[in-house]
């Protein structure tokens, strides 16, 4: 039997996301997907899904849920993020990035940190919502995916595989999703097109996230990157963490609902290790860049997958006080470093 | 017309390979992508996730955690030896449109101003030519197509509408783009065409593919509300805009 979440307050813009919906980028369909891929993926290990099981994703602001199942396991990840538990007329505060059960009738009150842009919500078995064009990602410019292509809204009803969770013990992977000290990029496609003091002021001067970022891409400010070609080019394919100047001088790092293809000069590529960070910068995060090669992002791109083909045996149980201090004092360092990106 | 241009391998960043034949758009060009990108699709090289063919480039899309930048570099350019500079022919559509009224094509008198003509002669114009779809971006189910004639030729709008409606037909540079979903746009709206380039219900959504041809064909606006009634009840039947061999 299917269980049920049901959506009390749906915050800003609350939707359904996985690893994304692949294949479609021909056809001017953005692969959508989860901005904080490491976060979905620790989500779901927590709750023994796989990595790239369909989340639900809140951006800026947090949304309530309430069990409408007899009962559910669900987690929650994001920098920052903050938990709170009401279930029979108590409420409790509760750790991110551990699975916690929830019993039938029992709130949880999600946000993302105050610095981060989103933060996401794994439940036990998942969402048993039909996939769209091969993924449950939420594209609700084209109404694709996730429940009936939209964000979520009061009184949405998200309907779940399980109708109870599995009976087990809790589990946290002690982790630590901080912000890399410098967002590494691979230079190119078009850096040819900026002067060659645009290039070393992109790679020197910090760029702030400002409040014009969202799901497609995120606009930052700092010292203006001049041209050298002009600002348009033919249209081209665009990278996940393509960073496109326009006219202005200021970078828009695109990221899950970009556009396919798009007429601006891109300076650099934010590597793939580093892109889920992106989905922790909130407005007012100051980002340092950092150029490597491309064999260099490569190499930690799969440093870091190893890393994530362990998390699953690195879990520990969850029981009371202790673990707490063990999440705080952050002692499973081996893990954390990993997410780190170091 | 059809010199040699060495294609350049250029990196973005490590989930994507750009291969670049030029920095133009021309029809040329767009034929070496294209029949790259057929190649590539026979190759099934490991580790490649997807390709977007572009004006004058070809990105692939791949995993890093399968294959590597140089591994796929060294994979593809044996592909480009010899690769045809002709395109094959596409698919062939003609596209009832609707150039009357302020709602559904509210710059085509500015248009005509700008341009020096009436509007009747930016229709007649618009309809005179095959216009080839060079690529699908920016939305999904969203053709850009060449070329324009000269004269017809405009810069973008200084400012962007908010919201263009779905189906608006749309010119700038040298180029003409259908919307196919609402969505804000800066081009110069000169028409309105009912023919649904998006639809789910469809086994194949996307319509369109590069290398397909538009005859755009000036209809009333009786025509295209029919049209409109019949996408509504999931009774168009798309093959009806297949220009007949």
């Amino acid at each position: 039997m299917s269980g049920q979440l049901r959506v009390i307050t749906p915050g800003l813009a609350t939707s359904v996301q996985d690893g994304g919906r692949i294949g479609q980028q021909r056809f001017g369909i953005p692969t959508s997907g989860a901005l904080d891929r490491v976060a979905m993926a620790a989500a779901n290990i927590i709750v023994g899904n796989a990595p790239d099981a369909a989340i639900v994703e809140m951006l800026y602001m947090g949304a309530t849920f309430e069990v409408a199942s007899a009962s559910a396991r669900v987690a929650c990840v994001g920098l920052g993020a903050t938990i709170e538990v009401i279930e029979d007329g108590t409420t409790r505060l509760v750790q991110p990035a551990q699975s916690i059960r929830l019993r039938h009738g029992a709130r949880l009150k999600v946000a993302p940190g105050a610095s981060a842009i989103s933060c996401v919500l794994a439940i036990e078995g998942g969402i048993a919502l039909p996939p769209v064009m091969g993924s449950r990602s939420t594209y609700a410019r084209a109404l694709l995916g996730g429940l009936d292509g939209r964000v979520l809204a009061a009184g949405d009803v998200l309907p779940l595989v399980l109708d109870d969770a599995e009976d087990r013990g809790e589990v946290r992977p002690g982790l630590d999703l901080a912000m890399p000290p410098r967002i590494r990029v691979v230079l190119g496609p078009q850096d040819d097109y900026f002067t060659p003091e645009a290039v070393a002021s992109f790679l020197s001067a910090p760029y702030e996230v400002t409040r014009a970022a969202d799901r497609m891409g995120i606009r930052l400010q700092g010292p203006p990157l001049a041209h050298e070609k002009g600002f348009n080019i033919v249209s081209d394919g665009i990278a996940p963490g393509s960073i496109q100047v326009p006219g202005d001088g200021q970078p828009i790092i695109l990221l899950a609902d970009r556009q396919t293809t798009g007429g601006y000069p891109k300076i650099a590529t934010v590597a793939s290790v580093d892109l889920p960070a992106l989905g922790r910068s909130g407005p007012g995060t100051i980002l340092n860049f950092e150029a490597i090669s491309v064999e260099e992002a490569e190499n930690l791109r799969r440093e870091q997958a190893h890393a994530e083909a362990g998390w699953r045996d690195a879990l520990q149980p969850v029981s009371g006080a202790s673990t707490d201090s063990l999440y705080d004092a952050n002692l499973i360092s081996g893990v954390a470093d990993a997410w780190m990106g170091d | 017309m059809s010199e040699q241009i060495a294609p350049r391998f250029l990196p973005s960043g490590d989930t994507a390979l750009v291969v670049e034949f030029g920095d133009r758009m021309d029809r040329h060009l767009s034929a070496l992508v294209l029949n790259l990108t057929r190649r590539l699709v026979d190759a099934k090289i490991t580790g490649i996730v997807e390709m977007v063919p572009t004006f004058r480039s070809l990105m692939i899309h791949y995993d890093p955690l399968t294959v590597r930048a140089r591994e796929l570099e060294a994979q593809v350019a044996p592909l480009l030896d010899g690769l045809e500079g002709e395109a094959m022919t596409g698919a062939r559509w003609i596209f009832p449109t609707c150039y009357d009224g302020e709602d559904l094509a509210p710059d085509l008198a500015d248009v005509a101003r700008t341009t020096g003509m009436s509007a009747a002669e930016v229709v007649a114009l618009h309809t005179s030519v095959t216009h080839l779809v060079y690529i699908i971006g920016f939305l999904p189910g969203l053709p850009y197509m060449g070329d324009l004639p000269d004269r017809l030729h405009l810069p973008r709008r200084t400012s962007p509408r908010i919201r263009v409606a779905a189906g608006s037909v749309a010119i700038a540079t040298n180029q003409t783009c259908i919307y196919p979903l609402d969505s804000p746009g800066g081009w110069h709206i000169i028409g309105r065409s009912a023919v649904p380039l998006f639809d789910r219900r469809r086994p194949n959504a996307v319509l369109l593919s590069p290398g397909d041809t538009v005859q755009f064909v000036s209809v009333k606006r009786e025509v295209y509300d029919d049209m409109c009634a019949a996408n509504a009840e999931g009774v168009f039947d798309i093959d009806t805009l297949r220009a007949s061999a």
